[in-house]
């Protein structure tokens, strides 16, 4: 017996829909679960002071200091890498053999687990290099993390200007250079800036790579060569040796948010500003 | 004066391109550096197919490991593909723009979601669960599997998306043009089209799961055994790292990047499988 399309498509649509709403669902159950359980336990004394008796009372706050300061720093050294490697492979370079052998190896390495760059930062910037664990460690091992997305966004961003407005910049009689500094970067840059948040916000939720390079103290770091802690670790550190559950949750929710935030300003900024010219 | 300028910023960014791949590169050297050495000391089939990992007295046999990587990573996928791909299916024919603005963005959202909370919840939730109603310690390959897949939804669903966005607009136009309805034009036509992005969303999925670490630290268990059905405890390669790297030392650490260097093969397979199935899908259109 064959039943009728318009049936097959009534059924179709009811079990796409279902998956559908599931998905969702399941993935909203966490984020409403954290909140739930967290949000009672973040109060100001919790975001303002320091933990006390290895996180089982007291707040959090070192912990958000490190857990902004360390993908600060790892940006701060991958963007001028990133970009100008970027540069270099657009504007620079033709499409040869090399730079499909480089766009590969990115590739390959964007797609490596963290757990690898903490093995490689462990051994080489905290022990090799004896760098110690330490926001440097952690700095240096994320920056190799993000620098693949970085170059892969800004490489878009920059293929995404027009060639007129390299045509006519040239045509003023301005140098490749000069064009690359006045005319292509600025209309890259929100291109580069959602690259930027992006990388941020995996770096922040990021566990594997901070904890055996970073370490994990909890006081307030005085410079890079000093120990941080990050709210995924302290989180990770909370609940897995069972010191607060309710501390852990309220880490939880504050680091929850704050990848949120940060991934909502990213979509904001892709949203207002990317693809005008095109 | 600008003729100099401009070579001067030429050799910088050569420069400046060249450390950022050799930084890159470096990493990948590194691992293989130390971890090579080791399989070829020991011996490949030593290290590959031997069960006995027990470093403290030289046996380093990362089988169980191996088959716990591989198994947890089929079942995620098991749990994430269909529930991914109908969701981008769903999601690009038969829900209005409108509402597809706001789905959209909130699915990209959770895929920010820190790996560390989807674990803690796979411990606070699920398997107490799965203790209850299925038996065994709760803390296992099934647990890990669920929990990974439920992971990696987001990114199936989004690369999905994009590959049943690309398929033209005419391509469906004709097919309702024939008469087909909306779920014969999505079924006979349009999931053909974009069968390789949907078949690639899958595989750098796939490579997602089986390089997660946090997660399946939290909720798989880490016995170091080969499972014997779904609700046994197991140890993923990249939890064999993450939970020896802090104290190994000597022949031990060179294993644990040996491990790594399986890991990096695993991933690369992967990864050239994800570019072969994307080429072969822009040679034919």
């Amino acid at each position: 017996m064959r039943i009728a399309p318009k049936y097959t498509q009534r059924i179709a649509i009811a079990l796409l829909g279902g998956a559908t709403l599931l998905t969702l669902l399941v993935l909203l159950f966490i984020i409403l679960f954290v909140l739930e359980k967290g949000l009672p336990a973040v109060t100001w004394q919790f975001l303002s002071q320091a933990p006390r008796d290895m996180g089982r009372s007291g707040g959090i706050f070192p912990v958000i200091v490190g857990t902004f300061l360390l993908p600060l720093l790892a940006i701060a050294i991958a963007l001028p890498l990133g970009v100008g490697t970027a540069v270099y492979l657009t504007e620079y370079t033709r499409e040869t053999r090399l730079t499909r052998v480089i766009r590969f190896g990115t590739d390959c390495l964007a797609g490596i687990p963290s757990i690898i760059f903490g093995l490689f930062g462990f051994i080489f910037f905290v022990v090799i290099l004896g760098f110690g664990w330490s926001l440097l460690s952690g700095g240096l091992t994320l920056a190799l993390m993000i620098l693949p997305t970085i170059i892969r966004t800004t490489e878009e961003a920059i293929r995404a200007v027009p060639n007129t407005f390299r045509e006519v910049s040239f045509s003023l009689g301005a140098t490749r250079w000069e064009t690359v500094l006045h005319v292509v970067l600025p209309n890259a840059l929100p291109g580069i800036a959602t690259g930027i948040m992006l990388s941020l916000g995996r770096s922040i939720g990021e566990t594997a790579a901070v904890i055996f390079t970073a370490g994990s103290a909890l006081r307030m770091p005085t410079s890079v060569y000093d120990s941080v802690r990050t709210m995924a670790v302290h989180f990770y550190l909370l609940a897995r040796e069972g010191i607060s559950n309710e501390n852990a949750y309220g880490t939880a929710a504050v680091l929850i948010l704050a990848v949120l935030g940060v991934n909502l300003t990213a979509y904001w900024i892709m949203n207002r500003f990317v693809g005008r010219h095109t | 004066m600008k003729w100099n300028s401009e070579t001067i910023v030429r050799q910088v960014l050569t420069v400046i391109a060249f450390s950022s791949i050799a930084g890159l590169l470096l990493i990948a050297l590194f691992i293989l550096k130390e971890g090579l050495p080791f399989i070829l000391k020991i011996g490949p089939q030593a290290f590959l197919l031997n069960s006995n990992w027990d470093p403290a007295n030289g046996h380093y046999g990362i089988y169980p490991m191996i088959v716990a990587s591989i198994w947890i990573t089929l079942g995620a996928m098991l749990v994430g593909a269909p529930l991914g791909v109908a969701g981008a299916i769903f999601l690009n024919e038969f829900v209005p723009k409108p509402a597809m603005r706001v789905i959209k963005p909130t699915l990209e959202l959770l895929a920010g979601i820190p790996s560390v909370v989807f674990g803690f919840i796979g411990v606070m939730v699920l398997a107490p669960l799965i203790r209850a109603y299925l038996g065994g310690p709760g803390l296992s390959l099934l647990a890990g599997a669920l929990i990974l897949g439920i992971m990696i939804l987001p990114t199936v669903i989004s690369i999905s998306t994009d590959a049943i966005a690309a398929v033209p607009a005419s391509y469906r136009e004709g097919a309702l043009a024939l008469g087909a309805t909306r779920w014969q034009a999505v079924h006979m036509v349009i999931l053909k089209a974009a069968r390789s992005g949907i078949l690639a969303s899958i595989i750098l999925a796939m490579g997602r799961a089986v390089g997660e670490t946090m997660a399946v630290i939290m909720v798989a268990g880490n016995a170091v055994k080969i499972p014997h059905g779904p609700l046994d405890s197991v140890r993923t390669l990249t939890a064999n790292i993450a939970l020896e790297m802090g104290y190994a030392t000597g022949l031990h650490r060179q294993a644990l990047f040996a491990t790594g260097v399986v890991l990096f093969i695993f991933i690369m397979i992967l990864n050239s499988l994800a570019g072969l199935v994307l080429r072969k899908k822009v040679r034919r259109s």
